[in-house]
């Protein structure tokens, strides 16, 4: 015991070249373990209380089930909806909510951040040799939200049995791509609502009205909106990207802002976008927090 | 070396209030406002004053949250405010009132998080926890859920995981607040022992100055943002002008008794209380006493820290 007492200063010193990511692959690489480290604590400590975790997972399913029970409903009535057809709706609000589900379930819990900054756990974060952005990501991470994206994925699958698409190539491709860019943006946009609790607090109704509600906007097909409003999620909140545009193309429709058709390819460009612009908010609120150059 | 060096640290923070309907007044508002101290490794200090003197700010430029508005600052060789995650590496930290603990999860789990946040080698790794379970006796408490551990318990259990990674520099917010006596006694004796024999630097903040009376061979007593006492515990006697308290009981009850060199301060039936400066002996005082009066008893009475404090507070608020 009395050896292990001793102080040792060569184990204080030079720090493994691990320790101090210098390429931004390895930081990248970094958060993500920070992230999924902080994420699988949550997990298992949301296990604890197994009961409650399958109640609110039913809960869950069932709530997000009802959102699709109104669109059948609707179909009761018409056999199409601005000139889409009930598989071709199931495909957007597929599409739609398990962008959304995943976003929520990858880093939807940064939209806590006034909680967090609030309570002081924020603080803990940026002591502790992690990105803070991960372990907010990561903070209260929890397998109940598969939910949306679970239900999201059935109502995809079903809509994509149904379709009468001719699957070329480029339309099989866009699926994924759609995807991954969708749920990308939707990340971007949790983040970057998120980072405006660094200067308003109470700012989170609005971030929800963005995500939720964007994402319930994109459940419809872009025809029965006004043009200002398509204008909007193109080229303002770019959520015409996650899936709109890109089903223009999968699904040969016809654009109602007749756009280029450059536009329904263009996902991968408005996710870069979207991920440069909420990084750089996040940069700057953690700036004003921490009160850096003031 | 010193471990710690801050020079002329400034940080401000606007304020901003409401003037009117629509009309917002914004102010400046210095919570620390040019403080300059440095620590040596190895030293255990003691960082006192009153609520909103700018300790938790000062801590948090410390551990790299915060960055200074002005002023140059050094902890192990870093600058925080550039360098947080390296510093994070060196530093630990507890917050006595809040846990870093994982509240529905085993004690040992939220160590296993820390073991691989902080890429602790396996032996070392070992070789700290065994040591931390030993003199924090942690042994039974490993598989308990945090949330069924005592306050006390708890405690020792953040003690530990801030202590993991073989941290440099402990900085430590209210380490007792809210404990028992024994558990007290216990979180001070393993600090003592962190201090002396691993050579961690210490700073902590307290409220309970019994922590600095039995841990800390340097005090500094931060008020408005400045530095206003740095220095032995004992030198703080002297500095705010102590006094020792004679307490005499008569024979019976009177008025205040006159005595050169001291005033009495409080008279309650026989027993009267005379102050004197703390420096100077009580011999010649009682002997005047009992030159002059019949005596049943007497006592000396040693000045509260607490009592000197309060004074220097109040100083700094006239001055």
């Amino acid at each position: 015991m009395a050896e292990l007492l001793v102080p040792e200063p060569q184990v204080r010193g030079p720090e493994p070249q691990l320790l101090a990511p210098e390429t931004r692959m390895a930081r990248v690489r970094w958060a993500l373990r920070s992230w999924r480290l902080v994420a699988a604590m949550w997990t298992r400590a949301t296990m604890a209380y197994r009961a409650s975790f399958y109640l609110m997972f039913a809960a869950s399913i069932a709530a997000t089930s009802l959102d699709f029970v109104v669109l059948l409903l609707m179909f009761q009535h018409t056999d199409s909806l601005g000139g889409w057809s009930l598989p071709e709706l199931g495909f957007l609000y597929g599409t739609s909510g398990l962008c959304l589900g995943l976003a929520n379930l990858l880093v939807g819990s940064a939209d806590a951040l006034g909680d967090r900054i609030r309570t002081g756990t924020l603080d803990t974060m940026l002591i502790r040799p992690a990105p803070a952005l991960a372990q907010l990501c990561a903070e209260r991470f929890s397998l109940r939200r598969l939910g949306r994206p679970l239900q999201a994925a059935s109502v995809l699958a079903w809509s994509l049995t149904e379709l009468h698409v001719r699957w070329t190539a480029d339309r099989v491709l866009l699926v994924p791509v759609l995807l991954v860019c969708g749920t990308v943006i939707f990340g971007a946009v949790y983040i970057g609502g998120a980072t405006l609790q660094f200067w308003w607090g109470e700012v989170r109704e609005l971030q929800n009205s963005l995500t939720y509600g964007g994402a319930t906007l994109i459940h419809y097909p872009p025809t029965i909106f006004a043009k200002e409003l398509v204008a909007g999620v193109v080229f303002g909140i770019p959520l015409a990207f996650v899936n709109w545009l890109p089903s223009l193309r999968i699904l040969g429709k016809p654009d109602p802002l007749g756009l280029p058709t450059a536009f329904q390819y263009a996902s991968p460009i408005a996710a870069a976008l979207c991920v440069l612009a909420a990084a750089l908010a996040w940069r700057a609120g953690l700036r004003a927090y921490r009160g850096t150059g003031n | 070396m010193s471990l710690i060096e801050l020079q002329d640290i400034r940080r401000s923070f606007t304020i901003r209030t409401k003037a009117g309907r629509l009309r917002r007044e914004k102010r400046e508002v210095h919570a620390v406002d040019g403080l300059s101290f440095s620590i040596d490794a190895g030293e255990c200090v003691g960082y006192i004053g009153p609520n909103g003197a700018g300790k938790s700010t000062t801590i948090k430029m410390l551990t790299g949250i915060l960055v200074p508005s002005s002023g140059r600052l050094r902890v192990a060789g870093v600058d925080p405010a550039r360098e947080r995650v390296r510093l994070a590496r060196r530093i630990g930290v507890v917050f006595g009132q809040r846990t870093t603990l994982w509240w529905d999860l085993p004690l040992r789990d939220s160590y296993e998080l820390a073991r691989r946040i902080y890429r602790i080698p396996d032996a070392r790794y070992r070789a700290n926890l065994d040591r931390c379970i030993e003199l924090l006796d942690l042994g039974g408490l490993l598989d308990t859920p945090v949330r069924q551990l005592s306050l006390g318990q708890r405690m020792r259990g953040d003690l530990a995981a801030a202590l993991l990674h073989d941290p440099q520099v402990l900085y430590l917010d209210e380490p007792t607040i809210g404990l028992d006596v024994v558990s007290k006694a216990r979180v001070r004796e393993f600090l003592r022992e962190v201090n002396t024999r691993q050579g961690t630097t210490v700073l902590l903040t307290t409220h309970d100055l019994v922590d600095i009376e039995q841990l800390c061979g340097r005090v500094m007593v931060i008020d408005h943002g400045r530095v206003v006492y740095d220095g032995s515990l004992d030198g703080l006697h002297a500095a705010g002008q102590s006094e020792r308290t004679l307490v005499v009981d008569l024979a019976e009850a009177g008025p205040a008794i006159e005595v050169a060199g001291a005033r009495v301060v409080k008279v309650e039936g026989p027993r009267q209380w005379l102050a004197f400066p703390a420096q100077q002996s009580a011999a010649p005082i009682v002997a005047a006493v009992a030159a002059r009066y019949p005596l049943a008893d007497l006592s000396v009475r040693e000045p509260a820290i607490e009592d000197v404090i309060a004074r220097m507070y109040a100083e700094v608020a006239i001055g």
